[in-house]
């Protein structure tokens, strides 16, 4: 589904990606650690086309096609979703006309017809339950005044109307308390299919407690310099990264 | 017709009171103090303080031509065709030209309390009143008002009496001569635990510059609660100057909210003073400006007693050459402890040539009390952009979508539910048909 080869990349004349390469399957979670600054949320940003990254080498192919030539608006009309680190508070913007607009942005190009505003709010109204978020929360505008776990919260709802192929999960854990976290974590893992694949992005182990990855990979200073089972995730949690870190060096 | 007779001849206010004076109408003392004080001021100028960002040249090189007299033909209700508002089951005070037209007007079954009439009307009993709350402002148009006010609206609610539906304050301006003027007074008395919403709309009917000058004076009794929605849609030529002069009581409830999309040059001034505890006070506004329009709003908040909360956002929309002026002062008297005022103003630069001048200002007297001002100027969020786009929406539809947001952010806080659906759907047609969002 998924196909990152040595990719490289940065921001004006500084390099952060340094030659990544990384497959993932449908039907597969994929986790990436590594410590700050290793490239993380740079590899997220770079897969769903924000500006200001320069490409300096290597490609990405999803689906067998070049993913970064195309514009974020369709990468994720093709299915690609990144839940943020940090949701952009957007006041003034109604979050039901939000959401509304995109799953039927993404319903049209997949030539489904769109959903009216009864089916849309029956739908919704069925995901926020899971998620444990009020109904006031559709007449609240997108992320603005939520607390840091209904932003989360709010990630994953618009992920599940979205109903993405490839979701990115950009440290979603962060800034959670343990029952948001969990909630969260219930909500990706009811998500997963054996059509769709997740690339989970974290700093800790904590999440991988909850949503299960088949792969561990360790990025440091813009390589994956170690990939490895669920086992791994415990290993660096026990011993920290510092250890890998010399073993590549 | 004297009207033109008046007009015509006069280029001054001085000249032009002669009318005033044969016309011998009441308030003759309030009248005359007002040119007198206008002899002395003049306009403003750009080297006045207050009025530093906002050049009214091109309105001081007008002619000076009050319409002392209404004119021969009103319009018909046709003619003023789909009003702003229609949806809004309200009654209608209908003033062309600063004239009472009671053709155009329709008032209905408001309780015995309840006063909704044109000023000119009930002027008796009122001599003391008028002036007593615009009285200490020195600004030069309120003296010229004083001066030439014709008409206006009068509403007085009772203690504990309730507007059975909401005013409408339709002003029309249909002269056709540069520089022609409407000066309008209205005059609000809410009583103690009176409720209720007023509508002030002005439109053009002519393509002429013709000046608005519009005082309004508002006593809003303890535990009232009011609002007051002024939309302003003049023509593009038009100039347009308001002053708002409020006293609130204890507890009092008062949201005003200045929707200002019209007119060549339009200044609102505010002046609210917050005079017993309890109060709650909002000042909401949106200007959306685009050629050589200017919106100007100056505000002062002056908190006089304790536990008094006031909440001012303006949101501006800046188009082509246009220009937003914003001044905030909230004034924290000493005593007025545990006050919480905040103030922002934000504004969104569609063009490069388009110009913002903010000036939030906190002059604070005393030590227990919570006061933030922000104010923002500049182009669209690009993470927000971002944001959108990830979810699928092209950027025209992102755009149209964060700038209906910015939009929307001011009219949602409008309390009355047809005015504010109507106020947005206006809105998003202005802007959609407006403005150039890719």
């Amino acid at each position: 589904m998924l196909e990152i080869k040595k990719l490289q990349a940065g921001i004006e004349d500084k390099p952060i990606l340094k030659g990544i390469d990384l497959s993932v399957n449908a039907g597969e979670v994929h986790a990436i650690m590594g410590p700050n600054g290793s490239g993380k949320s740079t590899l997220a940003s770079v897969l769903a086309g924000r500006e200001g990254f320069d490409v300096t080498g290597g490609e990405v192919l999803y689906n067998g096609n070049d993913l970064l030539d195309l514009a974020p608006e369709e990468r994720a009309r093709d299915g690609v979703f990144l839940a943020f680190q940090y949701p952009v508070e957007i006041p003034g913007v109604n979050s039901a006309y939000f959401l509304r607009s995109a799953v039927n942005a993404v319903r049209t190009h997949c030539g489904e017809e769109e959903l009216d505003a009864m089916n849309f709010l029956k739908a919704v109204k069925a995901k926020m339950k899971e998620l444990g978020l009020n109904e006031d929360f559709l007449k609240r505008p997108v992320n603005t005044g939520f607390s840091g776990g209904e932003k989360k919260r709010n990630e994953i709802l618009q992920m599940a109307m979205l109903n993405p192929r490839l979701a990115i999960l950009d440290e979603t854990d962060s800034g959670l308390d343990i029952d948001a976290l969990r909630i969260v974590a219930d909500g990706v893992n009811r998500l997963k299919r054996d059509d769709n694949a997740q690339l989970v992005i974290t700093h800790y182990q904590r999440l991988l407690e909850y949503i299960v990855p088949d792969f561990v990979h360790v990025l440091h200073d813009g390589r994956i310099i170690k990939t490895g089972d669920k086992s791994l995730a415990l290993e660096l949690e026990e011993k920290g990264y510092d250890w890998l870190v010399k073993e590549a060096a | 017709m004297s009207q033109a007779a008046a007009t015509d001849f006069a280029a001054t206010p001085a000249e032009a009171f002669a009318a005033i004076e044969q016309n011998g109408v009441a308030l003759m003392p309030l009248r005359k103090a007002g040119l007198a004080r206008f002899s002395e001021s003049g306009y403003p100028s750009l080297r006045d303080e207050d009025w530093r960002f906002t050049n009214i040249e091109p309105l001081t090189d007008l002619p000076f031509r009050p319409i002392i007299d209404p004119i021969d033909q009103a319009p018909s209700m046709e003619k003023l065709g789909d009003v702003a508002f229609g949806r809004t089951e309200a009654d209608r005070l209908v003033f062309i030209d600063g004239h009472f037209n009671a053709d155009l007007s329709q008032t209905g079954d408001q309780p015995s309390g309840v006063t909704v009439t044109h000023l000119a009307s009930g002027l008796a009993g009122l001599e003391r009143k008028v002036g007593s709350l615009s009285g200490g402002d020195d600004n030069p148009f309120v003296a010229l008002n004083d001066a030439f006010f014709t008409d206006g609206a009068l509403i007085q609610i009772g203690d504990g009496q309730c507007l059975a539906k909401p005013v409408h304050l339709l002003f029309v301006t249909t002269a056709g001569k540069d520089g022609e003027s409407a000066h309008i007074r209205n005059w609000i008395n809410a009583g103690a635990n009176a409720h209720g919403t007023i509508i002030e709309s002005h439109l053009s009917l002519g393509q002429a510059a013709t000046v608005t000058n519009v005082v309004t004076e508002s006593r809003i009794g303890d535990g009232a609660n009011l609002e007051h929605v002024k939309f302003q849609d003049q023509s593009a030529k038009a100039f347009h100057l308001a002053s708002l002069h409020s006293e609130l009581g204890r507890d009092a409830r008062y949201a005003f909210h200045s929707i200002a999309l019209g007119a060549r040059l339009s200044r609102n001034n505010l002046r609210m003073r917050l005079a017993r505890p309890g109060i709650e006070c909002v000042l909401n506004g949106l200007y959306m400006m685009r050629g050589q329009q200017l919106a100007d709003h100056h505000m002062i908040v002056e908190h006089a007693a304790p536990h008094c909360d006031s909440h001012e956002y303006f949101n501006g929309v800046l188009d082509d050459q246009s220009r937003g002026v914003f001044h905030g002062r909230i004034l924290v008297q000493p005593g007025a402890q545990k006050t919480d005022a905040k103030q922002t103003n934000k504004n969104l630069l569609l063009s490069d040539d388009a110009t913002a001048n903010t000036k939030p200002q906190l002059e604070i007297y005393a030590d227990d009390v919570k006061c933030t001002h922000g104010a923002t100027i500049g182009e669209m969020d690009d993470d927000a952009i971002f944001y959108l786009r990830t979810r699928g929406l092209d950027t025209l539809t992102v755009r149209r979508m964060l700038m209906h947001g910015f939009a929307g952010e001011i009219i949602e806080r409008i309390r009355l539910d047809t005015v504010r659906e109507e106020l947005n759907a206006l809105v998003w047609d202005r802007l959609e048909a407006e403005h150039q969002l890719d």
